[in-house]
């Protein structure tokens, strides 16, 4: 298995690393760097909980090779909260106990980022298909 | 940590006429492949069910399923266990199959379990045939239908898995899993694996943070067996995380029912008596996550909430060459189908009588001074009233302008339809009467500490899956305790602190786990009046409770706050009320002498190492790191893992 050096920012950090070139994103984010906030719901781009911001948009990174994240600026859920303060999507999530397990949370978190920045006032249709997308 | 990865059947009856490991062996990174051989050596091959049946871990010369599982793949990474899954070559010779449980109980059907006699797992009814027989034979009116509910998966969002990690040493497994009842799961482990020498003592059984269950992580899947087994046998942990399609395709299911019910009645809509018959598809064996007594669980709760005079209720329970399963999915278990059944049937008759849905079931509720009502098939109901229930949905949702919006329609041509249903569940499994599993009956606990400061550490033998427990079980003491419910930290899934329980399913924790907490808090607040009495110098009969506190009838500034009590009991208990408390009444000294010897074994050149030196030596080597290479102490043999552990011990 061939393997590729890549070097990409997550949260704002660079790393570089040697992987193989059928590595999944979201396992070097989980297993590599160790950033687990991103979880594996479905394997299959249907459930959204892997979600991540890849250079400003929603992504499903268990449908993308880390390799072609290469040079690209990440954003996890990890990377949300900044200095010690919580990001108002984050809070807004516990205010209205936006959450039932919590499992898929970090991407309806990283997901609805990415919608408001797009539009600030989304009406319900909006946001159906902003957290489908 | 090692990982593992599943081959599984492309058949659903097939005969293994042989596993090639060879290339599998040889990929990089793989480590070993388990085989149902392997496991049988130890003998593991195999596991009891819930309902008693038997389930293969791993087959040793038949698969009964599609997606069963056939051997695992050990290895370093997720990866290279998936590389060698590819590379593990299987021969199966295919054997036919039986997917029809009707067809599965015909003469002459193909048998799918060898070890038994035919595909009719067992019969099972209830009610009195002959009675309920005699009022369809008067009715005015009889309806039927054939209903099929079929069989589903619940994906939750998080799919099954563990890591389980044995420690040589102590010969301790810890077993981090998604499970939905961790006691439950720690002690079929030991009846399983006891043997080995897992017994109940040393596993200890972690639920985290756990992404849903409903249902799906009560039963034990073969990959939580083989991931034990080979950390067992390599002294490794081993993690093993399945993917959604396996989630799909080889996970426990709810519902395969098919029904055929009929339901008399009176020309007025007065209903009479139901029968049903139901055959069950079971799979290829009965692993049932069922807390009843009764093999086709609570069907029996199929009256509902109406007043029926008879009814009689016939289920078979039949093997086919499917995954084992069948759990309570949003409801306890076959509620669900029984509710779908009953309230089908209703909605039929209405329509065949020309009687409005909502008023032929509120002239068949059970009506509320017929409460504590016994249902002809034997359930207990204590209170309700039904029709006052169904009349408030009706104007909540202006039932009458709704028909007329109906009516309107379709005379336009358009179609709206109006659902009613109503649902009596049989919840808070359960009274030992009518529940069990394993025989441990049903029930569970509670444990609550409160500190010094007042504030309170409570532990229960649930585990929740995004339900809430933390919140629900912290308001019901909080309650009971008078504190806020901030000052309340709950903890459950951890077996090795938490007391035993049955676990989070059938709508259960919060009508008995929940209420063994009032109970612990009430016996915390009647121990708290005894030491307030005496911190007040009063009797207790003189002592009045107001959210928080006690206080002297008639004075209410001589109180004392549940916070002020939680630190007296610490320090200032009354006399013979000091619980578990020792009090050291003079100081303890203590005198040693410090002995160092090395220990000669006889015939050993070299000096053995103190106990405490090699363990230590030991222990590092056994730290859950890959890079570090071959383990000196483990070879990947079972019967060599085993050999070495008892040399090092
Ligand atoms: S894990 Fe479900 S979309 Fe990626």
């Amino acid at each position: 298995m061939s393997t590729h050096s890549i070097t990409l920012k997550v949260n704002g950090e660079e790393h570089t690393r040697e992987v193989e070139a059928r590595l999944l994103l979201v396992h070097l984010i989980r297993e590599e760097l160790e950033l687990t906030g991103t979880h594996i719901g479905c394997d299959t781009t249907s459930c959204g909980a892997c979600t991540i911001l890849l250079n400003g948009r929603p992504v499903k990174s268990c449908t993308m090779f880390a390799v072609q994240a290469s040079g690209a600026e990440i954003a996890s859920v990890e990377g949300l909260a900044t200095n010690g303060n919580l990001h108002p999507i984050q809070e807004g999530f516990t205010e209205k106990h936006g959450l039932q397990c919590g499992y898929c949370t970090p991407g309806m978190m990283m997901t609805t980022v990415a919608l408001l920045k797009d539009n600030p006032n989304p009406n319900e249709e909006d946001i159906r298909w902003g957290v489908a997308d | 940590m090692l990982y593992l990865d599943i081959v599984r059947s492309p058949y659903a009856h097939a005969k293994i006429k042989n596993i090639n490991i060879e290339e599998a062996l040889a990929t990089p990174g793989v480590v070993s492949v388990v085989t149902g051989k392997d496991l049988d050596a130890h003998g593991l091959a195999s596991m009891p069910t819930l309902m008693s049946d038997k389930q293969m871990v791993l087959p040793i010369d038949k698969v009964k399923y599609q997606a069963q599982e056939v051997a695992a793949v050990v290895a370093t990474s997720r990866y290279a266990a998936a590389d060698g899954v590819e590379a593990v070559e299987v021969d199966y010779e295919p054997l036919p199959v039986v997917v029809d449980p009707f067809k599965a109980l015909e003469d002459g059907a193909t048998k799918v379990r060898d070890d038994k006699d035919s595909n009719l797992i067992w019969h099972w009814e209830t009610g009195d045939k002959d009675a309920t027989d005699k009022v369809f034979d008067e009715a005015d009116i009889v309806v039927e239908q054939s209903m099929y509910i079929p069989r589903i998966h619940v994906v939750s969002i998080e799919t099954c898995g563990c890591v389980a990690s044995f420690e040589p040493i102590e010969g301790k497994l810890t077993l981090y899993m998604t499970t939905q009842a961790p006691h439950a799961i720690r002690t079929v482990l030991a009846l399983v694996a006891g043997h080995v020498g897992l017994s109940e003592e040393k596993i200890r059984v972690i639920a985290p943070d756990i992404g849903g269950g409903f249902g799906g992580k009560v039963p034990i899947y073969p990959g939580y067996i083989i991931a034990v087994a080979v950390s067992f046998l390599t002294g490794k942990p081993v993690k093993w995380i399945e993917d959604r399609s396996e989630n799909l395709q080889a996970d426990s299911f709810a519902r395969d029912y098919h029904i055929k019910a009929a339901l008399s009645a009176k020309k007025d809509g007065t209903l009479t008596a139901i029968k049903i018959k139901t055959v069950a598809d079971h799979g290829y064996t009965d692993a049932a996550a069922n807390p009843s007594k009764f093999p086709a669980g609570l069907f029996h709760i199929c009256t509902g909430s109406y007043d029926f005079k008879q009814a009689h209720v016939e289920v078979d329970g039949v093997y086919t060459n499917k995954p084992p399963g069948g759990i309570a999915y949003r409801c306890s278990f076959r509620v669900t189908e029984a509710v779908h059944c009953l309230e089908r049937m209703t909605d039929i008759m209405a329509h065949e009588l020309d009687i409005d849905p909502a008023e032929l079931r509120m002239k068949n509720f059970i009506r509320p001074e017929q409460f504590p009502y016994s249902s002809v098939l034997g359930w207990e109901y204590d209170s309700g009233d039904y029709e006052k229930a169904l009349r408030k949905a009706m104007e909540m949702i202006e039932y009458d302008k709704l028909r007329e919006e109906q009516k309107e329609k379709r005379a336009r041509g358009e179609l709206m339809g109006i659902g009613i249903s109503s649902f009596t569940e049989v919840v808070g499994a359960g009274p030992s009467k009518d529940y069990d599993i394993l025989g441990l009956k049903m029930f569970d606990s509670a444990e609550i500490r409160v500190h010094p400061t007042g504030k309170v550490m409570a532990r229960f033998g649930t585990k929740s899956q995004g339900q809430g427990h933390e919140t629900t079980y912290a308001q019901i003491i909080a309650e009971e305790l008078g504190i806020p419910p901030e000052h309340i930290q709950i903890e459950e899934g951890d077996t090795d602190t938490a007391p035993y329980g049955l676990g989070t399913y059938a709508s259960r924790s919060t009508p008995v786990a929940g209420a063994a907490g009032a109970l612990a808090a009430r016996k915390i607040h009647d121990k708290a009046k005894k030491i307030a009495a005496h911190l007040l110098e009063a009797s207790e009969e003189d002592l009045e409770w107001e959210q928080g506190k006690f206080f002297v009838k008639g004075s209410p500034d001589r109180s004392k706050t549940i916070q002020e009590i939680a630190f007296a009991a610490y320090t200032n208990h009354p006399q013979g009320r000091s619980g578990h408390l020792l009090r050291p009444t003079q100081l303890d000294l203590s005198f040693r002498l410090l002995h160092l010897c090395r220990r000669h074994r006889p015939g050993h050149g070299r000096s053995q190492d103190p106990p405490f030196r090699r363990r230590g030596r030991l222990r590092c080597s056994h730290q859950p790191d890959d890079r570090r290479g071959a383990d000196p102490w483990r070879s990947h043999d079972g019967d060599g893992a085993r050999a070495s552990r008892r040399d090092l011990l």
